[in-house]
């Protein structure tokens, strides 16, 4: 078949393609995207529209610390890339470990937040429209961000046992992709609950 | 990687012929020698055995535009058929009332150009698929192959553009002229809240509570006085569809919306819920009766009667009604019973229909109803009760007192 | 199946095939499963459909109770949309994209796997619910609102026990299904196509297929998004379409319908791909405007984002709101009629082959055509009002799915079955597949319009006898009769011809992507070496050395 038209493919650029790993993660992130949407336009729908208390000012306190150590993340996440792709495993192990306690703190915190309105104030999903819509909204991002822990600690545990090379940085790099997300829908998350609708 | 073999002869159209610019003006004919007539006489071998069905199809392949179109013909000349009125009670195109009217006038409009594009490409392509047949398969050459052209994609953008604004703005026209429309002093309020599955119709200003039967006063165009219905529901999902009247509207819990009608002619006009609530969404049917004003009036009056005191006759059923539980769900004013569930039956016997329009109101009916509603209507919600035949007759003999 | 056709394969034990199918990530197997799951599901639907016209023949029938009959059309809605189009589409899509840009599998084999396996659960999930209820013989407890489940029907209050359960987790599972093969299609049409295949010069199909599984994308997830609200509601006792504690139903329509109606397109694009692959071959010309073509595709995929709420023409939104998805649906035409002119300019000047595939083509081309215009009149708000959930709609979304679907689903069966099994389909028992098929879809199709204009509202189980409509129900349910044995036809071919069907060779259409260009079936690697492209129509190239498409593209 090429020997019709060889003259024509030698003189093009070598064949590339987009990779794989990052095509189908960003088509994740979409599809992620769409359902987020729905939630949070369900959320910001029922803002005010509860037949009974609480309302979310009594309740909410705004997880400042939280707030700043999933963000920061992203940024030790990016870190632990770089160098990881200028082949320093100690510093990659190093920022990947500060990125999965960044965000086990995160979690943690979410946790006592959730006990504490749950058990002292009695507040639950069955409350009201603002207990239906902010545990599954909060819920929904808490369950990407503990899938995103499982993944950081699985390449800790593989980095601890000295399985993790500069070749394996793409694949870092498209899971980094998924962590930089689940931090950009907390950033919609905290000013739709936090801030909209509080 | 394997060749692939052609059976093309390899010698079609000279390049400077397919060149993307010849596209601009499309041949319209080909040359096409007569020959052997077998499509794929080369690929199934076994079918030049059975070559008389084969050419029977051929033929009938020939004649496909013609089938197609028949086929295709059943659809306008059947609405012109049925679009007298008579032959069906909710026809859409046999408009009694301004919105409804409105609602036609569009659409006949609508259908005159959507009617003209159907012929004109139905026409193109049945041209296509006839004129541009392989009649010669022995001619393995391959036709110019035309790339495309610019002007006309052009062309089948911009016409359907406009004709996509012209349905537009008349559409937008008829959804305000209806949405919008300004309630002059004269109206009707009525309040119609949807059960599953039946109707009850509240007239806020008249102190009237009837069910499944609405009665309206017919509107003189010079004096209008037209209904205003507000729509609430009780449970699920229902929909307000009386097509000779008005288009139809949703009525959804927690959602109230409104509509309006007002009839021309006075007459009944039927209709049923037109949006899936459950077991007995078919037997959800509406019944509108358009009165002139005097038997309006006269209708109100009597619904504003409370019911008379039950007479010694049928003191058992009255009794009845109280001790079986009947008076849980429904209402008879006079009485204790406020049930709220059913259908109001202080004037019952008013009423042409039981079980929301699904069989006349005739003693033999309601016996048979009280027996088990689930005779005519399985599925609705009013339980059968357990009655004697003794009890059952008082019941009914109670009933037929409620004028 | 594929060890059947190719001889010299290597004697396997039973058991040894089971597991081989069972656990596949080969994208033909897969693409085959899906196929076969949905031809089953075809059937299952298909039986339900001859029940709801038996029952619909005539006025006042006792032939089924209305609790059946509303679980019936439930899951003939369901089970259409969700395990029939949508499977034997992905399954086609996933058997010839990765032949047509010569890859040699999917993106993602296992993902591929993984998506086919829940698409399968959710169906049988969804068939679960029959042995949930009381009793069989009142067909158990399957679920009575609905393929769109309007609130608050689906509430724990009006669908006691299990059944919306039930349907819940299968709807949520095919979904899940869905978006995998979605990210498939995507990442397989943009990362694995073979070397010269730019953009510009895949074939329509796998722009089409890319488009569909963005599509998918954005348009199943608020499905799941919706689906999980409803868990929570059911389950948890949360209160999204609880209209007792202030939640809304509307919103259920709104989040419903976003995924409802580009779901429309999800199925409808797949099948504008296999006619844009068929008419060309069979007119012996390239297809007319490629890149209108793939702008059309991509407006449609974008415009289709915005026109949800066509379907809520009565719910009472403001009049601006109606007239705003009036525009929008509206403008959904022009790059339809796009297409339509297109495939028109194909066939303009060609010389058209009536074999079996082009006869669906053709027939697809004409009843689209009048699925398009009664879509138009259902965008027009206020003839909406008088046509939306009557017979009128359910004649024109059959129309569209039979009429359209159904046919380029055939058509993409009997122009692929020789690649996929290396045995012609017959010609002739496939004529008489068209033609009573024909007959039989405009038989029950065209005439199902006239009792929606004579005010018959759909999905009841019964009418009243002297509203003019039994004559046209009774027509329509014969029809059913013609589709019937036409669909029994086509079985028997399939089955028959792939026993003993004449052998297809590589290229039995004379065909011009890259699916023809290996062995049928192809072997397990599709290509021996990867090929090389440098134009839309590489084996056109091969068949015309002197006179090469890459010349003029």
């Amino acid at each position: 078949m090429s020997a019709t038209t060889a003259n024509i493919s030698a003189s093009e650029a070598p064949w590339q393609l987009p990779s794989r790993g990052k095509v189908g993660m960003i088509c994740l992130i979409i599809a992620e995207s769409a359902i987020f949407t729905i939630f949070i336009a369900a959320y910001v729908f029922y803002i005010g529209k509860s037949l009974s208390g609480p309302t979310p000012r009594a309740v909410l306190k705004v997880p400042v610390v939280g707030t700043i150590c999933l963000l920061s993340s992203s940024l030790t996440m990016h870190w632990a890339i770089a160098a990881l792709r200028k082949a320093k495993t100690g510093l990659f192990s190093l920022f990947w470990f500060v990125t999965l306690a960044l965000g086990a703190i995160f979690i943690i915190g979410t946790a006592i937040e959730w006990r504490h309105m749950i058990y002292q104030d009695g507040f639950t999903i069955q409350t009201n429209l603002f207990g239906t819509t902010f545990y599954s909204l909060v819920g929904l991002h808490a369950s990407h961000v503990i899938v995103g822990l499982i993944g950081l600690a699985l390449v800790m545990i593989l980095t601890l046992l000295g399985k993790v090379k500069p070749a394996h940085t793409e694949r870092c790099e498209v899971f980094s992709l998924y962590w930089h997300f689940v931090d950009a829908v907390w950033v919609v998350v905290f000013t739709t609950v936090y801030i909209l609708g509080r | 990687m394997p060749r692939v073999t052609t059976t093309c002869d390899a010698h079609h159209i000279a390049p400077s012929a397919i060149a993307i610019g010849y596209g601009d003006s499309m041949p319209t004919h080909s040359s096409m020698p007569t020959g052997r007539g077998i499509t794929l006489a080369t690929a199934l071998p076994r079918l030049e055995n059975c070559g008389t069905v084969v050419r029977a199809l051929s033929s009938a392949i020939r004649r496909a535009p013609l089938a197609l179109f028949l086929f295709s013909a059943v659809v306008p000349s059947a609405i012109a058929a049925s679009s007298g009125g008579p032959t069906s009670p909710t026809n859409i195109f046999a408009p009694a009332s301004t919105p409804a009217h409105s609602i036609y006038r569009l659409s006949v409009f609508e259908l005159e150009i959507l009617g003209a594009i159907f012929v004109v490409v139905f026409s193109l392509l049945a041209y296509a698929v006839t004129k541009f047949r392989d009649r010669n398969h022995a001619d393995e050459t391959e036709p110019p192959q035309i790339y495309g052209s610019n002007q006309m994609e052009l062309a089948w953008t911009v016409i359907p553009v406009l004709i996509v604004v012209v349905l537009f703005l008349s559409t937008a026209q008829v959804i305000h002229r209806v949405q919008d429309a300004h309630a002059p002093d004269g109206k009707i309020q009525v309040t119609a809240v949807a059960h599953q599955f039946w109707w009850e119709y509240r007239y806020p200003q008249l102190g009237v509570v009837a069910a499944n039967e609405l009665h309206v006063p017919v509107s003189d165009p010079n004096n209008p006085t037209p209904t205003y219905i507000h729509l609430l529901s009780a449970d699920v999902d229902h929909s307000f569809w009386v097509p000779r009247l008005a288009g139809k509207t949703d009525l959804i819990p927690n959602h109230p919306n409104n509509m309006w009608i007002d009839p021309h002619e006075t007459g009944l006009y039927l209709g049923q819920c037109a949006q899936f609530c459950g077991t007995q969404h078919a037997k959800m049917l509406l019944r509108v009766y358009v009165q002139s004003r005097e038997d309006f009036d006269r209708w109100v009056h009597d619904q504003q009667q409370q019911a008379a005191p039950a007479n010694p006759d049928v003191a058992a059923g009255s009794a009845l009604f109280i001790s079986k539980a009947c008076f849980a769900c429904h209402t008879i004013n006079g009485t204790i019973a406020a049930g709220k569930v059913g259908p109001d039956l202080t004037h019952l016997m008013s009423r042409d229909t039981i079980g929301s329009g699904s069989v006349p109101n005739t003693p033999a009916n309601l016996l048979k109803w009280v027996r088990d509603p689930a005779t005519f209507k399985p599925g609705t919600l009013m339980p059968a009760q357990d009655l004697t035949d003794q009890e059952l007759g008082q019941i009914v003999a109670y009933l037929m007192t409620l004028h | 199946m594929a060890s059947e056709a190719v001889p010299l394969t290597v004697h396997k034990s039973p058991l040894a095939v089971v597991y081989e199918w069972l656990g596949t990530a080969d994208h033909k197997k897969i693409g085959l499963m899906y196929i076969v799951y949905a031809l089953l599901f075809l059937v299952v639907m298909g039986i339900e459909a001859c029940l709801i016209r038996i029952q619909l023949a005539h006025a006042n029938a006792t032939f089924l109770s209305p609790q059946v009959f509303n679980r019936l059309f439930t899951l003939h809605g369901t089970t259409g949309v969700f395990f029939v189009a949508m499977p034997i589409l992905v399954g086609f899509g996933n058997y010839i994209v990765p032949l047509m840009i010569g890859a040699r599998d999917m993106a993602y084999p296992r993902l591929n796997a993984f998506g086919f396996w829940m698409t399968a659960f959710g169906g049988l999930l969804l068939y679960g619910s029959f042995f949930a209820g009381a009793s069989i013989a009142q067909a158990g407890a399957a679920p009575d609102f609905g393929w769109f489940a309007y609130a608050p029907l689906t509430s724990t209050a009006f669908s006691a026990g299990h059944t919306a359960d039930y349907w819940n987790l299968s709807i949520l599972l095919g979904g899940v299904g869905s978006i995998a093969a979605g990210i498939n299609f995507v990442a397989t049409v943009l990362t694995m196509r073979c070397p010269g295949m730019t953009l510009g010069k895949m074939p329509l199909m796998a722009w089409m297929n890319l488009v569909l599984g963005g599509l998918i994308l954005v348009t199943i997830s608020p499905l799941t998004a919706a689906q999980m609200m409803l868990m929570a509601d059911r389950y948890l006792g949360a209160h999204f379409f609880d209209v007792q504690a202030g939640g809304s139903v509307v919103m259920w329509m709104h989040f419903f319908w976003i995924f409802g109606h580009p779901e429309v397109y999800v199925l409808i694009i797949p099948c504008f791909a296999f006619i844009s692959e068929v008419v060309p071959v069979f007119s012996r010309k390239a297809i007319f405007g490629y890149p209108a073509m793939v702008a059309a595709t991509v407006s449609i995929g974008f415009v289709s984002l915005g026109v949800w709420a066509h379907h809520m023409f009565t719910v009472g939104m403001p009049s601006y709101g109606n007239a705003f998805f009036v525009l929008t649906t509206m403008v959904v035409a022009v790059p339809t009629g796009i297409k339509i002119f297109n495939w028109l300019a194909t066939l303009w000047g060609g010389k058209i082959r009536f074999a079996t595939p082009m006869m669906f083509a053709v027939g697809f081309l004409f009843q689209f055509l009048i699925g398009g215009l009664t879509g138009i009149t259902l965008a027009t708000a206020p003839f909406d009002w008088q046509l939306g959930n009557s017979y009128f709609v359910v004649a024109h979304f059959h129309y569209v799915i039979v009429g359209g679907i159904m046919f380029s689903i055939f058509a993409a069966f009997y122009y692929w079955f020789p690649k996929m099994t290396g045995r012609m389909l017959n010609e002739t028992l496939g004529k008489w597949h068209f033609w009573i098929f024909l007959i039989g879809f405009h038989l029950t199709f065209d005439t199902l319009h006239i009792p929606g204009l004579l005010g018959m509202p759909r999905r009841i189980y019964t009418y009243e006898a002297g509203r003019g409509w039994e004559i046209w129900n009774m027509i329509s349910s014969v029809g059913v009769i013609f589709q019937g044995v036409a669909v029994l036809i086509f079985v028997y071919n399939m089955v028959a011809s792939f026993i003993k069907g004449a052998s297809a060779g590589n290229d039995p259409w004379d065909a011009w992507t890259l699916e023809w260009a290996t062995t049928s079936p192809p072997p397990e690697y599709n290509f021996a070496v990867v090929p090389e492209v440098h134009s839309r129509r590489p084996l056109w190239d091969i068949k015309h050395p002197e006179d090469p498409d890459w010349k003029y593209e």
